[in-house]
């Protein structure tokens, strides 16, 4: 199973397995890491799963969509050129070992 | 402070309530109980992403077991309360199967189960309605071998499923009584757009519809009949004519209701000091500031509704004044909407509908009230921080969609 790594707003890392196909955000909320809130569960439709994707696998997870671009902008933390909503990101081998800060503010 | 605590209802708010006493420090027993045999899962991509194929049983769970564990969270599933005795300082509960749960005070999180069409059929095999995962998988299981689909509601859950139909390739009819869709939730404007943008994606809707029954043949549905005559080829029908909160425990514990709710205030507290309740079966003091009592059902409010109860159960009052929000994706189409547009005197449209993507703000005397941003996130986005601000926008200056509506936020 792929690994993902949390880097919350304190510093502190979490490292988890993700299922092949869950979302970063799910993968966050089903174990509990805080930070991220995704209150419409994963639909684009709240950006309170706003992270920053380590530089390193900025081009391997790709852009974010119009729409989730449009959301991004209205986030409530400024956007990074890295920034992504997390319920967009669906884990996968490709993205083994992936590092996200979680953005400080999300409501 | 209460030491133990009971939750009846395993749905989103109850989820919502379990996390946030533990997120806020409780340190006493918690305990859920939920009707069907899963763990709470989300519920809105069972009309969309799961039929899509594109979520399954286990993506949709809220936690995992270990969350669970780890929180001290205790999951009753497959269980339902059959009884409670109070006391004057909590009671005990007894389940279906024969648990007997002690608490000092307890949340009703039970949510609301669909409205049933009682009509000639009703009771064929294909009738289908979408409220919990067996209702999914019910429909989903039919899905492949169903070509012609006929939807009796033509709000949110009926078009999202009409929506993922046409795009499947199916004969798809959605059946509306009133004159336009989703009547309740948004401005003849948005209802047209919506009316227009599902036929020109394969569905044929029919307005001011009169259904007489179903017809069948070996006890399954085979179409729908009006009451001009006609009948409409079903493989499947899906219901989707609004919801009915449960209140069997509320009236059991002989809480005030209101309008067929639990009525609660402004803490989530019940007319009984011990209880607490929230979610799609409340009905509470508009939100808003605005008169009168509302009824939201919306992840939005299960969620801030359950914080609130989670607060007043600990002892820490703090009133619900989120800004209500909704979404509903129907197909390539996303509608989001902000603030409750009841009461409102004027609208104004930002941007094209015919280019499947606009705004329309909802004013009272002069002040913004709601919107619904169709495949507009920006503007949604700004919605949101404006109202929840307690601000508004210029008319005037808000339907030039060249100018970004963040940009135009005044007090």
């Amino acid at each position: 199973m792929p690994q993902v790594t949390y880097i919350l707003p304190d510093g502190t890392e979490t490292t988890l397995e993700a299922r092949d196909g869950d979302s970063v955000m799910e993968t966050a909320k089903k174990n509990g890491i805080k930070g991220i809130v995704a209150e419409c569960g994963g639909a684009c439709s709240c950006a309170t799963c706003h992270v920053f994707v380590d530089e390193a696998f900025a081009e391997v997870v790709g852009r974010p969509s119009d729409l989730e671009d449009d959301m991004l902008d209205g986030a409530a933390c400024d956007r990074r050129p890295t920034s992504r909503l997390s319920c967009q990101i669906k884990m996968c081998a490709d993205f083994d070992g992936l590092r996200v800060e979680i953005a400080p503010k999300q409501v | 402070m209460a030491e133990r605590i009971l939750i009846v209802g395993a749905g989103q708010a109850g989820m919502q309530i379990a996390d946030s006493l533990r997120e806020n420090g409780f340190a006493g027993n918690v305990t859920m109980v939920g009707e069907e045999s899963v763990a709470p899962y989300q519920r809105p991509p069972l009309s969309k992403a799961y039929l899509y194929g594109e979520a399954d049983e286990e993506s949709l769970q809220f936690r995992n077991e270990k969350f669970y564990e780890d929180n001290n969270i205790d999951l009753i599933l497959g269980d339902a309360i059959t009884q409670i005795a109070l006391t004057g300082s909590g009671g005990v509960a007894t389940t279906a199967s024969g648990k007997s749960l002690a608490f000092d005070k307890m949340a009703l999180t039970p949510g609301s189960t669909p409205r049933k069409l009682d009509i000639p059929g009703s009771e064929l095999d294909g009738v289908l309605y979408m409220r919990n995962l067996a209702d999914a998988q019910g429909l989903k299981s039919r899905w492949s071998q169903s070509k012609n689909v006929v939807v009796i509601g033509g709000g949110f859950i009926g078009l999202e499923v009409a929506a993922v139909a046409a795009k499947a390739g199916k004969c798809v009819t959605v059946l509306e009584g009133g004159d336009r869709l989703m009547a309740r939730a948004v401005c003849p404007i948005t209802s047209e757009y919506f009316r227009a943008a599902h036929e020109r994606r394969g569905s044929r809707i029919i307005l001011n519809s009169r259904i007489a029954g179903f017809t069948g043949a070996n006890g399954k549905v085979a179409g729908v009949e009006l009451e001009d005559g006609s009948v409409i080829h079903a493989d499947i029908v899906m219901v989707g004519i609004g919801v009915l909160a449960r209140t069997e425990v509320a009236i059991a514990l002989g809480l005030e209701l209101s309008n067929g709710a639990i009525l609660v205030n402004e803490f989530a507290e019940t007319s009984n000091p011990l209880v607490v309740a929230a979610g799609d079966a409340v009905m509470l003091p508009n939100p808003t500031g605005a008169e009168g009592l509302v009824r939201l059902e919306s992840v939005q409010n299960a969620v801030d509704q359950a914080k609130v109860a989670a607060m007043s159960l600990m002892g820490k009052r703090d009133a619900y004044t989120a800004l209500p929000w909704f979404w509903s994706d129907q197909a390539d189409i996303k509608l989001q909407i902000a603030g409750l547009s009841t009461g409102y005197d004027q609208t104004v449209v930002r941007g094209t509908p015919d280019l499947d993507s606009f705004s329309v703000l909802y004013y009272k005397n002069g002040r913004l009230l709601a919107m619904d941003c169709i495949n507009s996130p920006s503007d949604f986005m700004a919605a949101r921080r404006c109202l929840s601000a307690g601000g508004t926008i210029d008319a005037v200056a808000a339907a030039d969609s060249s100018v970004p509506l963040k940009t135009l936020i005044g007090a």
